[in-house]
């Protein structure tokens, strides 16, 4: 059974997708929300972790909070899939746990 | 959640703290939550990881900041029954932190050792 793991910092203010990352285990699954979607955005310093990350586990990004900070879904790295709420719902019933790394 | 507590369900709870005390409400909060579970019978477990150390360091002394010390709680919790307490290795070595240097007896487990444990919590709550 796998966990849900949300991150909602922006990696460069904060060190939970770090924390996050170092913990999460092999088929888990992490959504960046809130301003933790910067994590996701292609061209920035944390960029190639994401995405290194991204093939490790399943990494989505949350649609609505990307679209309120001027982002598109086609800023996103590579094999960052793009949820909407719907989706976390489903995210959040198919994981044993939910972790929010705050 | 009521009805789960009536029929005497028990669930694995997991309480992580990852943040320094006294700059910001978090520990002591969370410390509140933990003795708060204890009350419903649950199976609890609390993890000290990356400034979460911190809370748990020796000595701390808040006269002078006008904030009350709570750290001598961390103590008492093995009077409510809560004596899964663990702390991660890295943390402490990242900080220059040794067992010896904690209030409180604790498992000291690795990165992987407790990514694993969280892993099978039915609940797990990060501050």
């Amino acid at each position: 059974m796998s966990t849900l793991h949300t991150v909602n910092k922006s990696p460069f203010e904060r060190s939970n997708l770090d924390a996050c990352l170092g913990r999460a285990l092999a088929g888990d699954m992490i959504l960046l929300m809130e301003d933790g979607v910067v994590a996701a955005i292609k061209g920035t310093a944390v960029s190639g972790r994401v995405e290194d990350a991204a093939k490790q586990f399943r990494v989505y990004v949350l649609g609505p909070d990307l679209a309120a900070r001027g982002f598109d879904p086609g800023a996103v790295v590579s094999g960052v899939q793009v949820a909407d709420y719907g989706t976390f719902v489903d995210l959040a019933a198919e994981a044993r746990t939910v972790n929010a790394w705050l | 959640m009521e009805e789960e507590f009536e029929s005497g369900v028990v669930k694995k709870f997991m309480y992580v703290n990852r943040k320094v005390p006294y700059g910001t409400i978090y520990a002591l909060e969370v410390l509140e939550m933990i003795l708060i579970s204890a009350a419903f019978d649950q199976d609890v477990h609390v993890a000290f990881l990356d400034d979460g150390v911190y809370q748990i360091k020796k000595g701390q002394s808040t006269g002078d900041s006008g904030m009350k010390n709570f750290s001598p709680t961390y103590r008492a919790l093995e009077g409510y029954d809560i004596e899964k307490l663990y702390v991660e290795k890295e943390s402490l070595e990242e900080r220059g932190l040794t067992e010896a240097d904690l209030l409180v007896p604790v498992e000291v487990l690795s990165r992987t050792e407790l990514a694993q444990l969280m892993s099978e919590m039915d609940m797990v709550l990060s501050a």
